[in-house]
């Protein structure tokens, strides 16, 4: 065959993109696993069950757990999640189902995508002033607030998307059997979208479980436990950050292991729902 | 039969009242219907009766506007934004277009079938053939066996699934997916059935399954059928409608619309001569 000259530059320019873009995805890639290996291999060693189970010791005494903190974090992602997935989620399903694309829902979206892009401190400015001012204190539904402003946008953007995923025949097969349109939405189109819809709402929630910043001004911090959701209450991110930046070893090594939990947590609660939700709500 | 049924145009009628047709064997009457996609003028001044328990098919050249008519006669034009009907549409007595009629209400009489199938994905055989009953509040079980059995028996599918009734719907194939869709519409006991282009995703072998299911389903429904396939309209209709640029040309009974057309744009249609 002769050789083209054309087609051999062709044919370099398809490696080169190749090599290019599979470089990125790999190093994408590559982060990731160092990040989840360098955090494992450091916090692994002060993980024991009196990480779990015990409250922190006071400073130069060893041992001691972080107990408040897990539980702490566990009660702020409940309060997230009662305000920011029923905001979140019904505000998603009427940009799908009924907003479309009217102007009401231009603006919706619009006013999404900038609440999405406020700073996470500011958040928690905001939750300061109306929630920690007018109580006089620091608490853990302050940091629940906070949190939950901040899943609202992507709960709405997630829930959007994955309902529009579902072909509009499915809506017109239900309309033509002279059903309501919420109830087509309710026991036909959310069922079918199901798988998508929680993925979602459960990034979304892995995304605020690690926010620090929206804790400072709200949930604060306590060295013991945090009673009912009026007071301060310790939680993960904030532990990390306070045992990270003080000077002494074994409060290192602590925040190493709370750092391991919390991305434990995240990569449990993800991968277990995608495990155990039926194949068959997977969008056609 | 042909006293029903003009021979050219159907003749303008009353503004205010049912059609005087014979109205024990008229099963829907359009007068004058026109519809929009939003500035674009789809449907002019169309004005069809469909004869009760017989096939009617309506056939013409894509973007003639035979869909959006068939869409029109159970409101589900008007479900695509912009979309708008202008126009009177009476079945038994009562204009479905008049005030305060609800389109919910209205396509539970008048039941549709699309050209895919489109079985609920996260619903089994039996579900899907339910949904209309379960989904308007029947809880029933025996009364929801008995239209399951009855929808997929009249559907020509019982035989096939009914030891698989829990497995999914989309589990079928194409042909099957497709009297399924037919069983949940008939499920809910409409009056009037419209299918458009119900055979157009599917095979010869099921084309031909459910043109043979419709000549049994006209012995209880009148029935509306778009259809691109002119072949198909002879075999299955006893009256045709044949539709060019948003307007009804002509309309007959199939056999002298097919062999002896009255319009000379009918004729060069149905010879092949465009479309």
């Amino acid at each position: 065959m002769v050789r083209d000259p054309l087609m051999a530059r062709r044919n370099w320019a398809n490696r080169l993109a190749l090599a290019s873009t599979g470089l990125c995805a790999l190093v994408t890639v590559s982060v990731l696993f160092f990040l989840l290996g360098y955090i494992a291999v450091n916090g692994i060693g002060a993980l024991n069950w009196a990480f779990f189970t015990q409250l922190p010791k006071p400073v130069g005494e060893p041992g001691g757990g972080m107990a408040n903190a897990i539980v702490g974090t566990g009660k702020l992602l409940f309060l997230a999640s009662l305000i920011g997935v029923p905001i979140g989620f019904f505000g998603g399903v009427y940009l799908a189902e009924f907003g479309r694309n009217g102007k009401i829902a231009f603006w919706v979206r619009y006013a999404t995508d900038v609440l999405n892009g406020v700073p996470s401190i500011v958040i928690g400015i905001f939750a300061y002033v109306l929630v920690v001012l007018p109580m006089k204190s620091f608490s853990t539904l302050a940091g629940g607030f906070a949190l939950g402003i901040m899943m609202i946008p992507i709960a709405v953007r997630t829930t959007e998307e994955f309902l529009k995923l579902i072909p509009a025949s499915i809506r017109e097969a239900a309309d033509a059997l002279g059903v309501q349109r919420w109830k087509t939405i309710l026991f036909v189109v959310i069922p079918a979208a199901f798988r998508g819809l929680l993925t979602g709402i459960l990034l979304d929630l892995a995304r605020v479980a690690g926010e620090t910043a929206p804790l400072l001004f709200t949930a604060l911090n306590n060295r013991v436990w945090s009673h009912g959701w009026m007071e301060p209450t310790a939680s993960l991110p904030v532990m990390i950050y306070t045992y990270a930046i003080a000077p002494y070893e074994d409060w290192h090594r602590q925040a190493w292991a709370a750092a391991l939990v919390l991305m434990l947590l995240v990569l449990v609660v993800n991968g277990g729902a995608r495990m155990v939700l039926p194949r068959r709500s997977v969008v056609v | 039969m042909s006293s029903i049924v003009p021979s050219v145009k159907p003749p303008r009628l009353a503004v205010r009242e049912a059609p005087p047709a014979d109205a024990s064997s008229v099963a829907m009457a359009v007068d004058r219907l026109n519809a929009w996609f939003a500035e674009n003028h789809v449907l002019r001044d169309i004005s069809i009766t469909f004869p009760k328990q017989q096939v009617t098919a309506l056939i013409g050249p894509s973007g003639c506007g035979k869909s959006t008519l068939i869409r029109c006669l159970n409101r589900m034009h008007e479900v695509v934004a912009g979309a708008r009907v202008k126009g009177e549409i009476w079945v038994d007595g009562m204009n479905i277009y008049g005030e305060g009629v609800d389109p919910v209400q209205v396509r539970r009489k008048i039941g549709m079938v699309f050209q895919k199938p489109n079985p609920f994905p996260t619903m089994s055989i039996y579900d899907n053939v339910a949904a209309g009953l379960k989904l308007n509040g029947v809880r029933n079980v025996s009364v929801l066996d008995e239209a399951v059995e009855r929808g997929l028996r009249q559907a020509a599918l019982w035989e096939e699934v009914k030891d698989k009734l829990k497995e999914p719907g989309t589990g079928l194939s194409g042909g099957q997916q497709q009297r399924l869709c037919i069983a949940r519409a008939l499920a809910v006991k409409p009056e009037i059935l419209l299918l458009d282009e119900p055979c157009s995703a599917l095979d010869p072998i099921a084309t031909a399954k459910i043109e043979e299911l419709l000549h049994e389903l006209k012995t209880q429904y009148t029935v509306g059928i778009v259809t691109h396939n002119m072949q198909q309209a002879a075999r299955v209709s006893s009256f045709t409608g044949f539709l060019l640029l948003g307007e009804l040309i002509e309309f007959g009974t199939t056999d002298r619309l097919f062999t002896n057309p009255s319009d000379p744009r009918t004729e060069a249609y149905i010879t092949g001569r465009f479309g």
